[in-house]
């Protein structure tokens, strides 16, 4: 396999961004996945969402697991420093990379198996501490990379292509992450772009730990009848919760909906996330009562998706460490260094 | 107070022997007795005489016995001795043992509260008996404090034995309990109580610290806090770590240090401490920093090394600054987790899949711990890769005598070869893996650098110089190739090793690294006495620079001396320099006790011996 670069013809009525980008300068290399595979449109709505954001690519560092899922930061914003790490750990790595610069947006992408099997600590130590971060899972329910072996998100009772019933429960990581305590947790479908586009641009905007478990189905292995994370079966057994519009910081306001359908919530970045319910009664300010929904609606086998919690006050490792506001990668030796003085008074102490 | 008879008293005597003994401690863990225990290698300190202590301690927080063992040296020998001359046996549970290790017409102090039958003692040591117990019932009414004060009673007691000014503890406890004046009073009377009971019922013993002016502006320091602080002065920012004896306390002085060293006036941190959920995570927090350009470490020993080596590969490849204290301890497996070995050389040094070496820094005393632990971080990113700085617990948990902790105000962080965001726009072409300079160390960037160059897509699986994708085999060989060019130059960077030459011109040699030194030096000495001379090399890190290949063809038979069972260290140099294996001659400590200059003497002594006789023949 050898590596494929885009050609960078840029048309001259491209649309641009604030920032005076095209769509295509969020592209990265050609996608060498399966034709149709799920993860390529999130990767499509990812570089939509940047887009949109008017975000300037090259602050924007991308994290990977290994996997089919994993693989995909390679082929959006090539302008972007990305690191393709090892098995189920990039949650730690994102975790270093961040402790070293604040300042940049860190987007961490894996699959089932890389999060739920493999990395199942390693999410949900990321989660808990509460790394600012935009965290997305291409949930397949099968290990691609290594040919369609079930995944530890692969619903119990589910079938395999070659017909094997799994029979382990499955592991929810919208479940875990609400229990782990981040504070912006959804549910999309890759088929589902409208869904799932200002899904990415809130979740780039957290402050805090943000994860979406966005289902893509694997065409080569997991696309048949008897399988719960085939295209058909999430199409018939999608409920969505409410329907977000992601409104960017300092952008004006429109709401098409009427008043007491929509809830306003502005996070700390001043974007302001406008949720439509769809749901009656759904609140995802409660992360309590969004365990609760889950846990009825996915005993029926239905599939609850949307923005189903967010704490727009939250704060994250930084904030807990308390760190200086310049990035630590930036700090120079006269910031780092005592100095032979500091080190006199420490022998004096040592005899 | 009753006053127990002494039964063992059959007065073995023997020469007055002032400031060169070695004085041990055994106790119940978690009796408190270590803080009093370490004022007593503290006071001997503070007359001027170079004391060596080491504790000996198990796996277990209450109730296991635990030993600490002072050797008062005015000679300034650092290493283990071995055997005691004055045993202070405060554990029932280990009194058989402990009455065996003393040297004949050696010294045994213990509480006579209870009296024991003289089957307990031995005819050919001198018991010394102060009802510690009983003094300590009748003066305190807490359980808590009866357990305590007696081990400040004991402490006056052997000071009196001992000829120690109890001034010199007095000003101790005052440094120690600062403004409690309470407590101060308390631990005085304690003290004072154990002296009497000396002058009153006892005498010194002919063992005595006498003052000296030995000791010098030497600073008394673990090898952990030591390393610890090199990574201030290096510059480390980030550091994650999963608590495992011995490396646990360096984590810990890190952190100390930092709150002290790198807090701003509001507060605000300049570093990261994260306690990760498991030693995968600690490394893998410390990769992700470095590819973003902080300094960052984490501390472990042999079994977190295991779990790290998937990232130690991709450090290695992907070719990411890491710095990783190994605080080595008694392996396989949890083997013995609270004793000292040199065990985890070639697991260290190859760690990875496929293809792999690392440097290492191989420090002998906390002073270099200091040092190294600065220099590993301008290595990894200037090596851009994996650095080990190995401790053993020896070093690392004990308090050690060493040089002061010195700093070059002029002295510059490395930072490697990192291509800047100006030369970057002024059109440098940038290839992530590319070979510029022929050393075999190609240029970085950091993660946002530039609006639109210089960025890079970071992977453990092959690729070509410009970081893209590939698995043509002649691009994957030509990296390879490379990494063994930088691996060539790392020798370059490597502290050279240290020669001491023997006094008469010699063809046999020997190799030593790291806790062994002082033992070592003393052994030489103890040899040349002998009449038998050895040219010395310490080895100071890996891969080997030139002068420790010279050293081993200069010499016909070179010993290697190391505290593991499989003769790592020599394992190293027969593969990486190609040396014949009949040449180097492994001399192997590895029962997870600290190796001693007469075990080092005898061992090699005795081969020395071998060959005169077999000459003579
Ligand atoms: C330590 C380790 N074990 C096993 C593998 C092999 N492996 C590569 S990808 C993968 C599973 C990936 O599954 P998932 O994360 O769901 O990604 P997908 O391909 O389905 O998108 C496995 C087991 C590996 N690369 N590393
Ligand atoms: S195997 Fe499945 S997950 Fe992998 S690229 Fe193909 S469709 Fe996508
Ligand atoms: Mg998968």
């Amino acid at each position: 396999m050898t590596y494929i670069l885009k050609p960078q013809l840029h048309h001259p009525n491209l649309p641009t961004n604030a920032r005076g980008f095209t769509r295509r300068d969020y592209e990265g290399s050609v996608s060498t996945l399966c034709a149709g595979c799920g993860h390529d449109s999130i990767s499509s709505a990812i570089i939509q969402a940047a887009f949109e954001l008017d975000l300037p690519p090259h602050q924007i560092a991308k994290l990977s697991g290994i996997g089919c899922s994993s693989k995909t930061p390679d082929y959006f914003m090539g302008a972007s420093h990305g690191f393709n790490t090892v098995h189920g750990r990039m949650p730690s790595v994102l975790t270093g990379a961040n402790l070293a610069n604040k300042d940049l947006i860190y987007l961490g992408v894996s699959g089932d198996g890389d999060s739920a099997s493999i990395g199942l600590g390693q999410f949900a130590h990321a989660v808990r501490r509460g790394v600012n971060m935009l965290y997305i899972v291409e949930n397949n329910g099968v290990y691609g990379l290594t040919k369609g072996q079930f995944s530890a998100t692969s619903d119990k009772g589910s079938k395999s292509k070659k017909g094997v019933v799994n029979h382990d429960s499955g592991i929810d990581l919208v479940g875990m992450a609400l229990q782990l305590g981040a504070t912006y947790v959804g549910r999309s479908f890759s088929g589902d772009k409208d869904q799932l586009i200002p899904l990415i641009k809130a979740g780039l905007a957290h402050k805090g730990a943000a994860f979406i478990d966005v289902i893509s189905p694997c065409v080569q292995f997991n696309n048949h009848v008897g399988s719960t994370k085939s295209f058909d079966y999430v199409r018939e057994h999608n409920e969505a919760v409410n329907r977000l519009d992601m409104i960017p910081a300092r952008s004006p306001i429109h709401v098409d909906y009427a008043p007491g359908e929509t809830v306003m919530v502005t996070q700390h970045d001043g974007s302001v996330l406008s949720l439509h319910k769809l749901a009656e009664l759904y609140d995802p300010s409660d992360r309590g009562q969004a365990l609760g929904f889950l846990g009825s609606r996915q005993a029926k086998g239905e599939i609850v998706t949307g923005l189903l919690y967010v704490d727009p006050e939250a704060g994250d490792l930084h904030d807990a460490l308390d760190t200086v506001a310049t990035p630590l990668n930036e700090l120079d030796g006269a910031a780092l260094v005592p100095g032979s003085k500091a080190l006199a008074a420490i022998n004096a102490g040592l005899r | 107070m009753s006053v127990a008879m002494n039964p063992g008293t059959a007065k073995a005597s023997g020469p007055v022997v002032i400031n060169d003994f070695v004085v041990k401690f055994a106790n119940v863990n978690g009796s408190g007795s270590a803080s009093a225990n370490g004022m007593f290698a503290k006071s001997i300190l503070r007359c001027g005489v170079p004391v060596a202590a080491r504790n000996i301690f198990p796996s277990n927080i209450q109730g296991l016995p635990t030993w600490f063992e002072v050797r008062i040296t005015e000679a300034g020998h650092l290493g283990r001795r071995g055997g005691v001359d004055l045993m202070v046996a405060m554990n029932p549970q280990t009194w058989d043992k402990d009455v065996a290790e003393i040297e004949p017409g050696g010294f045994l102090f213990y509480d006579c509260t209870k009296p024991l039958p003289p089957s307990k003692f031995r005819d050919d040591i001198t018991v010394l008996g102060v009802p510690l117990t009983a003094m300590c019932n009748e003066r305190y009414q807490l359980p808590r404090e009866r357990q305590l004060f007696k081990n400040i009673v004991y402490l006056g007691s052997l000071a009196a034995l001992l000829g120690i000014d109890p001034k010199v503890i007095e000003t101790i406890l005052t440094e120690q309990f600062a403004g409690r004046q309470k407590l101060i009073d308390a631990n005085f009377e304690a003290l004072h109580m154990g002296v009497s009971y000396v002058h009153e019922h006892l005498s010194p013993i002919r063992l005595q610290v006498r003052k000296a002016d030995k000791v010098g502006d030497r600073i008394y320091v673990e090898g952990n806090a030591a390393a610890a602080l090199g990574a201030v002065y290096g510059g480390a920012t980030v550091c994650a770590w999963y608590p495992i004896t011995p490396s646990t306390s360096l984590a810990e002085a890190f952190t100390g240090y930092c709150e002290d060293l790198r807090t701003d006036p509001d507060g605000k941190a300049r570093y990261a401490i994260v306690q990760a959920e498991d030693e995968i995570a600690s490394i893998g927090i410390v990769v992700g920093a470095g590819w973003n350009g902080a300094r960052a470490f984490t501390c472990t020993s042999g079994p977190g090394i295991s779990l790290m080596t998937e990232f130690i590969g991709l450090s290695y490849f992907a070719e990411i600054p890491a710095v990783i204290f190994d605080v080595q301890r008694g392996g396989p497996s949890t083997g013995m987790p609270t004793r000292t070995q040199q065990a985890d050389l070639i697991g260290s040094a190859y760690a990875g899949h496929g293809d792999t070496k690392h440097p290492m820094l191989l420090p002998a005393d906390p002073g270099e711990c200091f040092e190294f632990g600065a220099l590993a971080f301008d290595l990894s990113d200037r090596l851009q890769t994996t650095i080990f700085v190995m401790l053993d617990l020896d070093i690392g948990m004990n308090e050690w005598l060493t040089k002061p902790f010195a700093w070059d105000d002029t002295r510059q962080l490395d930072r490697g070869k990192v291509m800047t965001h100006d030369e970057l726009e002024a059109g440098a072409d940038f290839g992530r893996y590319k070979d510029v300079d022929g050393d075999g160390i190609p240029y970085r960037t950091y993660p946002g650098v530039h609006p639109n160059k210089g960025a890079y897509f970071t992977r453990g699986t092959s690729r070509n110089p410009y970081a893209r994708y590939s698995e043509e085999g002649a691009i994957y060989v030509d990296n390879m190739q490379r990494l063994l060019r930088k691996f060539e130059t790392a020798k370059l960077l490597i502290p050279a090793p240290i020669r001491r030459d023997a006094k008469r011109k010699t063809t046999d040699g020997v190799i030593y690294f790291g806790s062994t030194t002082p033992s070592m030096l003393e052994a030489l000495d103890h040899l040349e006495g002998q009449g038998r001379h050895l040219d010395a090399l310490r080895v100071r890190g890996f891969p080997f620079c030139d002068e420790v290949y010279d050293f081993v063809a200069a010499h016909e038979r070179v010993f290697v001396v190391e505290q593991n069972r499989d003769a790592q260290l020599r394992t190293l140099l027969v593969n990486e320099g190609e040396i014949d294996p009949g040449k180097l001659v492994p001399v192997l400590h590895y029962d997870g006790t600290p190796i001693t200059a007469r075990f080092i003497a005898r061992e090699i002594g005795q081969i020395l011996a071998l060959g005169q006789t077999e000459a003579a023949e």
